[in-house]
């Protein structure tokens, strides 16, 4: 059975539920190890333990406690190097979108992005994965010995706790600092007290159709009654009404919560090809022609301002 | 100082794509082509990098087929000095384009090389971080802001990263990808696109690089993504708040 490397994603000494559903991919595929790096993390690794991986390997140092994209993959290929590992995994976030193909390229290897699904006959592996913002889907095989993929979180199921813990492990890697090139200055955090998008059960998403802050509020509120989060169009993001990281679509964020309700968004080809997979779609849109409500369960033909405070009330007096 | 920036011929962002019924990809009749949107944003980065009084060459560099001509020449509008175009139209992956484009770096020496974070047709965003490896550069994806320091020896960049935004600062050269928020890209005028016509634009087949350009990816079928069953119009609020309570159950 092919050996797999997860590369593990965490926060604030928390891991990240992304990286959950990394595991399950790893699992179709055969037994799994994860490699979590960072300053004092132990404790992380402790916690992804709990999963049925081989081994949890921990890299750990003053090199590591920001992310750096040179030092991250220097310590990790020499782990996959020294362990032998045929697959490696991570899931596609802004951190593993990043690394992955840095690594990758030290192997002279393929990487399958934002992988879908994965289909395992024999030796034979074949990835499925987007294309043109999801409206084709490609089948592809990796060719070279160390084969590199980023796992798309909404397709597959959270792994589960298993009982036992796996063996965890540091692995000291030889990662030359004298000659670094980057250096590292701030991280600017999104402050939120609302779910995280990409994990919320509901996500109230604003577009164009919001007009302003004030249009916002109206979705904020809803969705603090909803317990859900916050998305946003490219049109709202970019007009500065809501920062960046809360955008929807084929180059932000992929949702695919239980709920998703649309307020004002027309619904172009980028948009929907970050919620398409949510489980019920709701639009609230003036235009009755706007390409939201073709992918929509329930769509309302009204104008949100007006909608949006009916909403709360009716959800406020049935609680 | 000399800027090497990418620009893909891509197919345009804002037509509905098909699948051919055989899988073997997608239906390219009526077609149209445009420059990568990110890659767009590179460029345009370029020009304002130069704008603000740094000494610039701008280099931009397509591969693909003749036809990508077109979209370097969009590039040549909007400001670039010069284009060079690797032919080349197989089968390629991320892999090959970092490849190349290493040959291109080798052969240009640019101080810094701006890139789109991602094509919109392929939708990898590898290539970008892959170039960097193969060149021993340091690299600053998914840049929303690019301020160059020491002198034009450093790149001080924002990232568009989960939770917010991070800085880092790189050693020149370096591989900076944009993504969407870098800024806003200029139209070309209509004296810029008839000038654009005797600016320099070197072809290049990819065979006299000599380098690999085996792809480690091999391409199987394309088929359509599952389409969601079409839904209802409610009337009403009320209407809307009673099917989410008892037919879906979502609230």
């Amino acid at each position: 059975m092919a050996k797999v490397l997860v590369i593990a994603e965490h926060s604030k000494g928390q891991i990240k539920k992304a990286t959950l559903s990394s595991l399950t991919a790893a699992s179709k595929i055969g037994a799994f190890s994860i490699v979590v790096a960072g300053k004092d993390i132990k404790g992380v690794a402790d916690a992804y333990a709990k999963y049925g991986a081989e081994k949890v390997f921990y890299v750990d140092g003053d090199l590591f406690k920001n992310y750096i994209a040179e030092n991250y993959a220097e310590a990790i290929a020499q782990l996959i190097k020294a362990q032998n590992f045929e697959y490696v995994f991570g899931s596609a976030t802004a951190f593993t979108k990043d690394l992955i193909p840095r690594i990758a390229a030290k192997f002279d290897a393929g990487m399958a992005s934002e992988v879908l699904a994965i289909e395992v006959n024999g030796n034979d592996v074949l990835f499925a994965r987007p294309m043109w913002a999801g409206n084709a889907i490609a089948h592809i095989k990796i060719k070279s010995p160390v084969k590199f993929a980023t796992i798309r979180a909404t397709e597959f199921d959270h792994a589960k706790e298993i009982g036992a813990s796996s063996p965890v492990e540091a692995f000291v890697a030889n990662v030359d600092s004298s000659k670094a090139k980057v250096e590292y200055i701030e991280f600017a955090e999104t402050k939120s007290e609302r779910p995280e998008l990409t994990e919320a059960r509901v996500v109230v998403s604003g577009g164009r159709g919001a007009k302003g802050p004030e249009g916002f509020k109206l979705i904020e509120d809803l969705a603090d009654i909803l317990n859900a989060a916050v998305g946003a169009s490219r049109a709202a993001v970019d007009s500065g009404w809501v920062p960046n990281d809360l955008q929807v679509g084929q180059t932000g964020k992929i949702v695919a919560p239980e709920l998703y309700i649309a307020c004002g968004i027309s619904g172009a080809i980028q948009h929907l090809a970050g919620m398409k997979g949510s489980k019920v779609i709701v639009a609230i849109n003036k235009d009755e022609e706007a390409p939201i409500f073709q992918v929509a369960d329930y769509g309302l033909v009204a104008d949100m301002f007006k909608a949006l405070p009916e909403i709360i009330s009716s959800i406020k007096a049935s609680k | 100082m000399k800027i090497l920036v990418t620009a893909k011929r891509v197919t345009d962002p804002d037509m509905k794509i098909k699948v051919k019924p055989d899988g073997t990809g997608i239906v390219t009749d009526g077609m149209n082509y445009k420059i990568n949107p990110f890659c767009e944003i590179a460029v345009e980065e370029a020009l304002r990098i130069r704008e603000k009084g740094t000494q610039a060459e701008i280099v931009v560099v397509g591969i693909g087929p003749k036809e990508a001509a077109t979209e370097l020449r969009t590039a040549l509008a909007m400001g670039a000095d010069r284009a060079i175009l690797v032919l080349h139209d197989a089968y390629y992956d991320s892999t090959v384009v970092a490849k190349i484009l290493k040959k291109i770096v080798e052969e240009e020496k640019p101080d810094l090389i701006l890139t789109g974070k991602q094509a919109v047709d392929d939708d990898s965003n590898q290539a970008s971080q892959m170039l960097a490896t193969l060149l021993g550069y340091p690299q600053a994806c998914f840049a929303s802001k690019i301020e160059l320091v020491d002198g034009g020896k450093k790149a001080k960049v924002t990232r568009e990263v989960d939770g917010g935004l991070e800085t880092i600062q790189v050693e020149l050269p370096a591989v900076v990808s944009a993504d969407l928020r870098l800024n806003e890209p200029r139209y070309p005028t209509v004296p810029n696109i008839l000038k654009a016509k005797k600016k320099p634009l070197k072809e290049v087949p990819v065979n006299s690089l000599g380098i690999d350009i085996s792809p480690k990816t091999e391409f199987v079928k394309m088929t359509e993504p599952p389409t969601r069953k079409a839904g209802i119009k409610v009337p009403d609020v009320a209407t809307l708040i009673d099917k989410l309570k008892n037919e879906s159950k979502v609230i």
